[in-house]
């Protein structure tokens, strides 16, 4: 019997957690980096980061970026949630596997393939390239995301419970409302919070979607770094691995504080 | 509604003029293939205590629902209170439900889920914490109504669904296997509550069960399911000792069936003809009964007498040997292997010692009952 400490365990502990990290470590502790040349430290600054700050097509990138995730995110959260209420709750019909089927396809479909398809879509109906067919983009793929996240909680979610809100006079609206929704709302929130990663770092299907005023900051990252790596980029891939990392950590923080309240009411009415 | 000893008793199914507030006429409902409600006529009085009893799978469950709205009948009609409801969305019928499940909103408290109804009837917000106060204090709820569901027991949990259900006064109260979740000494404790609150409101109650003590002590009429049918509709003392059948005579109580040949004395006495060489059984019948066919002679184990010898005024009476004894403490079952090889239940209640108890295994016994005790069914 090992323990758990035994060398073992901590061989594959350290090798796992640097085959993880340790490129990301590397990227920030360079992004510091004095020299202009990335390989070669020459000392510690911040000065990456104030040329960043000054450097109008980062932000601007960083800024459209942004828009697209979260217009996109909620319009596949809501887009997707519907699909799923409609796929758990109508039971069996003709085509039923169909459908559903083709709800899920895009997930498994090249991003290239979709990439390619609503760009000649879009230049079909004559649609200029922008945020917006970016943002319809990007809806497209998360939608399937959100639709799996919601229709995992709802196969599991009490139907008696909206009978019961029907039963006390709420219409079906209402009742998806007033009931279903609050329920659900941990996977809705889950849903969208996976839609806005995928669409903020989305670089295939955007670079296809994309107008000439709507580049993103994945696609101004990869062209920047076809003409090499400048510590900039470094210094704005730390800005965002910091920005993640804070974002899972109030997320974690929450669901905890939710846990322990939770079963500090469960104690508290054992008790009474 | 009939007179019996000065005091009014509750029997509006025995007054031809009373209108029922349910009417189901010829309803049939079909799942695909499957028949779960089969040409179902059946009426229901306001104020009325009505259990739906039956195995699961009788139907008495889409009964139910189809009562509440989550279900539309495949032909017929239900009528409440003279209009056909077809047409009626369950959000709009003056029926409500308590789930079998409670299905209580998880993310409301107590309060919330009693007030949800009323909020979103026309009732004015005022009068809604009044009504709220009046339905926690009849389910002795009040200490609890900032709590959320979760945080309850069981049996509370049980009666905020009933208290939420109640709320909004509907005409008629479904009940669906209201007590399957408590466990037995809790399950007495609330039948009871629920007569009381039953009476107390005055309302309607149909409560869907298959635990058949539950219906026999909260329902002023029982009705007995099976396949989707209504196999027999009647009060509980009268399914118990009247049954219309063996399938009833069997599911309500613990019975002794024996196959005969029925041999008609006169309007109201009947014989068994059951084994060779052995006197016939003597017993009450209904107008089914033919001379000369196939009868079954339907006896409770309580109605029959264990003695060591003959009784010599009996009317039926039959020797075998003791087989098995199963001591329930009140009672104890004797069952008894008769020389034909049928084996018959009897029992007798404990009022001695169990130091004194008569009769052991293997024991010669006498059993006996009296003329009226039988019942004998044409099927």
């Amino acid at each position: 019997m090992t323990g758990r400490f035994s060398w073992f365990n901590i061989t594959a502990l350290t090798l796992g957690f640097a085959f993880l990290y340790l490129p990301m470590l590397i990227l920030i502790v360079y992004s510091f980096n004095e020299s202009r040349l990335v390989t070669v430290w020459a000392g510690f600054s911040t000065k990456w980061y104030v040329s960043l700050m000054g450097n109008d097509a980062f932000l601007d990138a960083a800024w459209v970026t942004l828009k697209v995730a979260v217009m996109s995110s909620t319009l596949a959260t809501v887009l997707g949630t519907m699909a799923a209420y409609v796929m758990v709750r109508s039971g069996r019909f003709l085509g039923r596997t169909l459908f559903s089927g083709m709800i899920y396809a895009p997930l498994v479909m090249p991003e290239v393939i979709t990439g390619l398809s609503l760009l000649l879509f879009f230049i079909a109906i004559g649609l200029d390239r922008g945020v917006v067919t970016i943002v319809l983009a990007h809806t497209t793929f998360a939608m399937c995301y959100v639709s799996v996240v919601v229709s995992a909680r709802l196969v599991s979610f009490d139907r008696q419970l909206e009978e019961a809100a029907l039963d006390l006079g709420c219409t079906p609206f209402d009742a998806f409302k007033s009931v279903t929704l609050p329920i659900i709302a941990p996977a809705v929130i889950a849903g969208w919070l996976l839609a806005f990663t995928l669409s903020l770092d989305d670089l295939v299907i955007a670079s296809f979607t994309s107008g000439p005023s709507s580049t993103t900051l994945p696609i101004k990252i990869f062209s920047a770094v076809r003409l090499g790596v400048s510590p900039e980029i470094n210094a704005l891939s730390t800005i965002m691995i910091a920005i993640v990392t804070l974002g899972v950590i109030v997320a974690s923080l929450i669901s905890k504080r939710a846990i322990v309240r939770q079963q500090e009411d469960e104690q508290k009415a054992l008790q009474k | 509604m009939g007179q019996s000893n000065g005091k009014q008793v509750f029997a509006p199914w025995e007054n031809p003029e009373e209108k029922p507030i349910i009417r189901f006429g010829g309803v049939t409902k079909r799942f695909g293939d499957f028949t779960a409600i089969d040409d179902l006529t059946l009426d229901i009085y306001a104020r009325e205590f009505f259990a739906l009893l039956g195995p699961s799978g009788c139907g008495k469950t889409t009964l139910m629902r189809m009562l509440a709205g989550f279900e539309s009948p495949s032909a017929g009609t239900i009528e409440l209170d003279g209009k056909d409801i077809a047409a009626v969305p369950p959000n709009k019928r003056a029926v409500n439900m308590m789930f079998q499940s409670y299905a209580l909103f998880p993310h409301l408290s107590v309060y919330e889920n009693i007030a949800f109804g009323l909020k979103r009837s026309s009732m004015p917000k005022a009068d809604v914490d009044g009504r709220v106060g009046e339905m926690l204090r009849l389910t002795r709820l009040e200490a609890f109504a900032r709590r959320k569901p979760h945080q309850i027991s069981g049996g509370q949990r049980q009666r905020v669904a009933l208290a939420r259900s109640l709320a909004k006064a509907p005409k008629l109260l479904l009940l669906d296997e209201p007590m399957g979740a408590l466990d037995k000494k809790l399950r007495q404790d609330t039948q009871f509550e629920l007569m009381d609150i039953q009476e107390k409101t005055g309302t309607t109650f149909v409560i869907v069960t298959h635990d058949q003590e539950e219906a026999m002590t909260v329902a002023s009429r029982v009705a007995v399911m099976d396949h989707g049918r209504i196999v027999q509709v009647a009060t509980p003392d009268r399914i118990y000792e009247m049954p219309n059948s063996v399938y009833v005579a069997d599911f309500i109580g613990d019975v002794n069936i024996i196959k005969g040949n029925a041999k008609r004395l006169d309007e109201a006495k009947t014989e068994v003809h059951w084994a060779e060489g052995q006197a016939p059984f003597l017993g009450t019948t209904n107008s089914e009964v033919q001379s000369g066919a196939a009868c079954f002679f339907a006896i409770r184990p309580e109605k029959v007498a264990i003695t060591m010898d003959r009784p010599k005024s009996a009317a039926n009476a039959v020797s075998g040997k003791v087989l098995d004894i199963a001591y329930l403490g009140n009672i104890s079952t004797y069952h008894v292997k008769l020389a034909t090889g049928e084996i018959f239940k009897a029992q007798m209640a404990n009022d001695r010692r169990i130091a004194r108890r008569s009769f052991t295994w293997d024991d010669k016994v006498w059993l006996s009952w009296t003329d009226t005790a039988g019942v004998i069914l044409a099927r």
